[in-house]
């Protein structure tokens, strides 16, 4: 069966601990992923929205639910059957930290072509490739001597996209991949990531604040103590909330507006959830 | 000092009457290591009530200002030109004794990481209340029962269970809130948060964000709100100011440095919440676009 989707993760259910300690992380939470299509998976502290991720990268498994990988089942994949879809390069991840995903010893240049070199790719046409991806990040080639630890934050997150990209992967995973940029350099990785949907690679943009991935999402999910509250189009998520923790989660995202009036709505909401 | 200005009229009462808790004048700070100026003259007023807001990267100079108007700068900074005036005295002419006696009874600080500022072997109601006990001087049963109350006060669901319990046993929020209860313990004029919600998650921020601005209406308290976001400061702040590299690049009314920001600087930190922020989505004209959606 194949529904044409990048990703189909359906009823996931997955549990931390053993016996009396056995804690339910995620409960029952579906989510599919359109080729192109960016997602944005909002949750705080403790949502599980790691979890999540990690679960789509074969990091933890579930106990309850089917994982598709482009049409691959692979909730029951050996670590073998795993490894060999991580070569594919089907699935990338970028981390908030780009320092935890880059070698500090490779030089940008040797970062972006190593992934290339091991998929069997000549060493000309991986250098042309190179080029090509520094450009849609737009990075300067002058950078390409460089070591991670000489570069910008902002500079050292575009070099982890473009690292993700070079492989075409058909899904990214990025988390929190701009709370830890200044605001230049924010604006330009947003930018930057909203331009790759054109490409047609399909992202999931984890954060625990709507506002930074309310400009670049189609589709927003929130994860809430484990369940997905509400999906929808970004939107619609936005401007009509359903669900009472996602009204909080609109309600108390900072923005340009005055929000005194919004105190005794969110002190309302609070109630509601009992938190 | 309370002070209850609840109509604009009566604020502008106290402003005539009380005039400025904090006055900033022109304010210089050196490294005095590598002798480069850090901060290149900076200026407001902070009256009752009211929040100044200073908005701006890491290394923009906005924390180094703060610590100047505590008298806590690092010892190889100095202020080199320009005056600091906290209720009416110039702070260069305090003595050691006489800060220890303004701070937390006339300005007191919350900052980004509320766990180091407390003691992680003792719970955490103890330490309000010898805050309390020191400053007050007051006895011990009066002091914990103060504490209780400023536990209440920020909106501590449990304030009993939380006076005797350790810093590690709470998360992140509620530790801020303890921060926040031991910073108002002596009843400051003046309360500076600086990136006091950045390290929370948003819901939580705006707990904190509407427990300042309740503090502000309730007990007149005058608020310096430091952080890297603009709106953070939007929501409380009646004066903003723009800092970047040292230098205060735009400052004036919220609404005017909103509204009509004139520094590119600004304009960018505008431009990132109205392209990719809520603002993108709220601004929309509301019922005509949702036929077309």
């Amino acid at each position: 069966m194949s529904t044409g989707n990048v990703l189909d993760v359906t009823d996931l259910e997955v549990h931390y601990g053993l016996g009396r300690k056995r804690n339910r992380v995620l409960n029952g939470v579906s989510l599919s992923v359109a080729p192109g299509e960016t997602v944005g998976l909002i949750g705080e502290t403790g949502s599980g929205k790691s979890t999540l991720a990690r679960a789509v990268l074969g990091l933890v498994r579930g106990s309850a639910g089917t994982i598709l990988i482009d049409g691959q089942d692979v909730s029951r994949a050996k670590p073998r059957e795993w490894q060999a879809l991580r070569r594919r390069g089907v699935i990338q991840y970028v981390f908030q930290d780009p320092l935890r995903s880059l070698d500090p010893d490779l030089t940008v240049l040797q970062s972006l072509t190593e992934p290339l070199l091991i998929r069997g790719i000549g060493k000309s046409e991986a250098a042309g490739l190179v080029d090509e991806y520094l450009d849609r990040v737009r990075l300067d080639h002058d950078l390409l001597r460089r070591l991670p630890g000489e570069l910008s934050g902002g500079q050292r997150q575009r070099v982890a996209v473009a690292r993700s990209l070079v492989i075409e992967p058909k899904l990214i995973i990025l988390d929190e991949p701009v709370s830890a940029l200044d605001s230049a350099n924010r604006v330009q990785v947003l930018a930057i990531l909203k331009q790759l949907r054109d490409t047609g690679v399909s992202l999931i943009f984890i954060s625990h604040d709507l506002g930074s991935v309310a400009g670049v999402a189609d589709r927003i999910a929130v994860l809430y103590e484990g369940e997905l509250v509400e999906v929808g189009a970004a939107r619609d998520v936005i401007k009509r909330p359903q669900h009472p923790y996602t009204r909080l989660l609109v309600s108390s995202a900072p923005t340009l507006r005055s929000a005194s009036a919004d105190r005794t709505e969110r002190a309302a909401l609070r109630d509601l959830l009992n938190v | 000092m309370t002070l209850l200005a609840t109509s604009p009229l009566d604020q502008e009462l106290a402003l005539s009457t009380v005039g400025s808790l904090l006055r900033v004048r022109d304010v210089c700070i050196t490294d005095r290591v590598t002798n480069r100026e850090i901060v290149h003259g900076v200026s407001f007023d902070l009256s009752p009530g009211r929040v100044v807001g200073i908005v701006g990267e890491s290394g923009s100079g906005k924390t180094i200002t703060c610590r100047a108007a505590l008298g806590i700068l690092p010892e190889h900074f100095a202020i080199t030109t320009g005056t600091i005036e906290l209720a009416g005295r110039d702070i260069s002419e305090l003595s050691r004794r006489e800060w220890t006696d303004l701070r937390g009874s006339t300005i007191s600080a919350v900052f980004q990481d509320p766990a180091s500022y407390l003691n992680p072997s003792i719970p955490v109601g103890p330490q309000i209340a010898e805050v309390i006990r020191v400053k007050k001087k007051v006895g011990r049963r009066a002091g914990r029962a103060k504490a209780l109350e400023l536990l209440r006060a920020v909106r501590l669901s449990n304030p009993e269970a939380v006076y005797s319990q350790y810093a590690f046993e709470l998360s992140g929020g509620m530790l801020q809130r303890v921060l926040i209860a031991a910073a108002i313990a002596a009843d400051p004029a003046i309360l500076i948060a600086d990136e006091a919600t950045t390290a929370l998650d948003v819901t939580i921020q705006a707990e904190i964000l509407d427990l300042l601005a309740e503090l502000r209406e309730r007990a007149g308290l005058a608020l310096v709100v430091v952080s890297h976001d603009l709106a953070v400061v939007a929501q409380l702040c009646d004066e903003v100011l723009v800092m970047r590299n040292g230098y205060v690049v735009e400052q004036g009314p919220t609404e005017q440095v909103l509204y009509d920001p004139q520094h590119e600087y600004t304009r960018l930190l505008i431009a990132e919440h109205e392209q990719y922020g809520l603002e993108r989505f709220l601004d929309e004209p509301g019922e005509s676009d949702e036929a077309s959606a």
